[in-house]
């Protein structure tokens, strides 16, 4: 049977990806560059039962999205940076209260109101803890649109099986770009991992079931601490994801991840052609971050260049990667600037 | 010889010792949620969202599924849940602190949608858990730990009728303001918070009913005076009424 | 030629966004791989618009490109900011109903089309883009028309489906006067 592709936006693959992942419900309010999400959960959840609604607020959405995840069902919401911002006490409780749930933040240009375009400057609220405690989110960054549909499904199949919140960390240019896209099919809803041991269902010839992050006594809340960070500990394990591009005979190793990710093939291309060999690593996986292909990959090159659409957040997991085997440079763009080829092609070549 | 209980608690209730202070109104309010929810059968289908403030362990309190949400966001939570799980039986239990001052917007939103969602509201005028500072409803003139000089209309503005702004919303099928100050009010309460519980078991809407309570510790007075402030000050800044009526007898 | 980088840009409510989609959508249904990244915001509500669309027979890797193979113009400003961006060797369509000065490059193929003029003559200014669409499609070869007319049956399906005879007929006129030019 011949696979249909269909041309996507970003956003609508991501929002179509989660209903065939099982989401059914999904809660948010609208924000640029990721409306569209929003605007297709309104129209798809009603023809397939489920529940779409636009809340007054994101401090509200979180909220829902919390009280939504402790009933055991797939749940998600999408923001864009000032809204995942005003999120963030929320996520600090679901993981607290360890409840699977799916965001997608396609980030904008900041700080503040800051602009509409594509940029990757919230790396550091995603990925080292946005709100208060010590908590992670599983964070995936797609690079495609393909890429984003498998990666949405992924975060939920993360999301069950951490009962921890699952992050995409996209930007405005995948949001809003059109490629083709291969649909997975829609998953069987009764196939869905069994949540029955703890979700809030109501005490029905049970034990009543209480789910919070809260503990009045110190050493209680250190337990369950210890629990967090246990499951963090197998993450870091189990889940480190990347892809690598020319990597094998590679003198320079370029790295960038989302967006940066795939320009930086185009510029390992142009490089070639001029007799420079490098190679892209890009982290799929944000947290945990991949340093140990990292670590292994930074040996056999002269230097590691780093190129973000931020001031230089993620090349500080570069260089803790790289454990100053080689040096680390660092390239970026900010306020939603998207670097092309040729300007990175150039910064790169300044170094040698 | 056989024994019989004569009388006991209400099987909602987990039996876990409050840990209200002498005087308090929450474990009143407490029993009487409990019974209504015994006596509607629907145990096995509540779930309960508590606030953040002295209620926060009222989730414990309760033998129900229940959570605790983040301070103000009860109603929010309880919408995620209810919406998840339509026929289940959804309530949370907020203090001024948490519905009307933090939490405003998710009260005023979840009651204009008129979410099948049943609320219990308590008043007391005054924070209780981080030690009695002014609430959204404290009193003119009334001292608290922020307002050491009595509150004044210029600096804080004047208490909010919740209420009375939720009385204007399509969404809201039920809403009345009692108070547990005397045997007689005791009754009336529990009337009103089974009404709040069949707006939503029927399906009609949004139930809220607001209790004036005392807070002897942070009023600074003892049980009995707490009592006749509340019947002399707090019901004239707040009338007793029922605000909305859609559920009928 | 197996790679095309191309900008399409003009005023908001020429359609360029959606020439971008239908040239994105044919090459992938014929076989190829593309990307299709609109510039967005309140930029383009009354102000110019842009897509860059890249084919390729490999999978996409950069979206964003810095010199285009081929620059669509609709308006002057475009033709002004993108023109000049262009390879040497490349295509530069411009529409000559609605600019009258001329691109001041020798190294470029510069193919005026005065698509709004074609497009009144068989009935609607509306397909305009489309007339344009034929006309690149005719000289780049970036798909096949069946293609075109695949994707373009695609997005006007359903209530616009009645549209699709109109812009099939600018599709077709664009090519001719391409090939006879």
């Amino acid at each position: 049977m011949k696979t249909e592709k269909l041309m996507m936006k970003g956003n609508e693959a991501i929002a179509e990806a989660a209903i065939r992942a099982g989401c059914r419900l999904y809660f948010g309010y609208p924000i640029t560059p990721q409306s569209e999400i929003a605007e297709y959960m309104s129209r798809r959840l009603p023809e397939v039962d489920g529940t779409f609604l636009q809340t007054e607020s994101e401090v509200a959405t979180v909220n829902m999205v919390y009280g939504a995840a402790s009933t055991g069902k797939r749940v998600m919401t999408s923001t864009s940076s000032p809204g995942f911002s005003l999120m963030q006490e929320g996520v600090s409780y679901i993981a607290g209260a360890e409840l699977p749930c799916v965001f997608v933040n396609v980030v904008r240009g900041g700080p503040g109101l800051g602009d509409i375009q594509p940029a990757q400057s919230d790396y550091f609220q995603a990925t080292k803890g946005g709100g208060h405690g010590d908590y992670k989110l599983l964070v995936l960054a797609p690079s495609t649109i393909q890429e984003a549909v498998e990666l949405t499904q992924l975060a939920f199949d993360l999301a069950d099986k951490y009962r921890n919140p699952a992050l995409i960390l996209a930007d405005g240019m995948i949001g809003q770009m059109m490629e083709p896209v291969e649909l997975p099919p829609m998953r069987d809803l009764s196939t869905l991992p069994d949540h029955s041991d703890w979700a809030l269902t109501g005490a029905n010839e049970r034990e009543p079931h209480k789910v919070t992050s809260f503990n009045i006594d110190p050493y209680g809340l250190e337990e369950m601490n210890k629990r967090y960070q246990e499951k963090y500990t197998r993450a870091v394990r189990e889940e480190q994801r990347w892809e690598e591009y020319k990597t094998d005979n590679a003198e320079y190793l370029l790295v960038g991840y989302g967006t940066v990710g795939r320009i930086l093939k185009s510029v390992v291309d142009k490089l070639a052609e001029e007799g420079i060999a490098t190679g892209v690593f890009r982290p799929i996986s944000l947290w945990p971050f991949p340093y140990t292909r990292l670590r292994e990959l930074a040996e056999a090159v002269k230097f590691v260049f780093t190129v973000e659409m931020s001031s230089g957040q993620m090349v500080e997991d570069v260089r803790l990667g790289v454990e100053g085997r080689v040096p680390v440079h660092f390239y970026g763009r900010m306020g939603g600037v998207v670097p092309t080829p040729d300007e990175i092609c150039s910064a790169f070549k300044k170094l040698l | 010889m056989e024994t019989k209980i004569a009388f006991g608690g209400p099987k909602s209730l987990s039996g876990k010792e409050f840990t209200y202070c002498p005087g308090c109104h929450h474990g009143i309010v407490h029993r009487l949620i409990a019974e209504i929810i015994d006596e509607l059968g629907i145990q096995g289908k509540t779930i309960m969202v508590a606030p953040v403030g002295c209620s926060v362990f009222a989730y414990e309190f309760f033998d129900v599924d229940g959570t605790v949400a983040p301070h103000g966001r009860a109603l929010a939570v309880a919408t995620g849940m209810k919406r998840a799980l339509p026929d289940r039986v959804v309530f949370t239990y907020q203090g001024d602190g948490d519905l009307a001052a933090i939490g405003t917007a998710e009260t005023v939103h979840a009651a204009n949608r008129g979410e099948k969602l049943t609320t219990i509201f308590i008043n007391n005028a005054v924070y209780g858990m981080t030690g009695g500072q002014m609430a959204p409803t404290t009193l003119l003139g009334q001292k608290t730990t922020t307002t050491p000089y009595g509150r004044r209309a210029k600096n804080d503005g004047y208490p909010v009728h919740i209420s009375e702004m939720l009385s204007t919303m399509v969404g809201v099928a039920y809403l009345e303001r009692v108070t547990v100050s005397t045997p007689q009010d005791i009754r009336n309460a529990k009337k009103a918070i089974r009404k709040a519980f069949l707006a939503q078991i029927k399906n009609i809407g949004f139930g809220l009913v607001e209790v004036l309570s005392t807070c002897p510790t942070n009023w600074g007075m003892s049980p009995v005076e707490a009592q006749r402030w509340l019947l002399e000050n707090m019901t004239k800044e707040f009338p007793l009424k029922v605000f909305v009526d859609k559920v009928g007898d | 030629m197996s790679y095309h980088g191309i900008v399409i840009a003009g005023f908001g409510g020429q359609g360029v966004m959606l020439m971008g989609q239908i040239i994105a959508a044919a090459a992938v249904i014929d076989g190829k791989n593309s990307t299709w990244l609109p510039s967005y915001g309140p930029e383009m509500r009354g102000g110019t618009a842009n897509c860059t669309v890249v084919v390729d027979e490999k999978p996409v890797a950069s979206p964003v490109i810095d010199t285009p193979t081929e620059v669509v113009a609709m308006n002057y400003p475009s033709m002004v900011k993108f023109g000049k961006k262009l390879k040497s060797g490349g295509f530069l369509f411009v529409n000559a109903s609605v600019v009258d000065q001329k691109m001041d490059r020798g190294d470029v193929k510069i193919i005026e089309i005065p698509v709004n003029d074609i497009a009144d003559k068989i009935g609607s200014g509306k397909v305009a883009n489309m007339v344009m669409l034929g006309a690149f499609v005719e000289l780049t070869k970036v798909a096949s028309f069946e293609a075109v007319e695949e994707a373009l049956r695609y997005k006007l399906s359903g209530s616009k489906s009645a549209l699709l005879p109109l812009n099939l007929e600018a599709i077709k006129k664009g090519a001719e006067y391409a090939r006879g030019r």
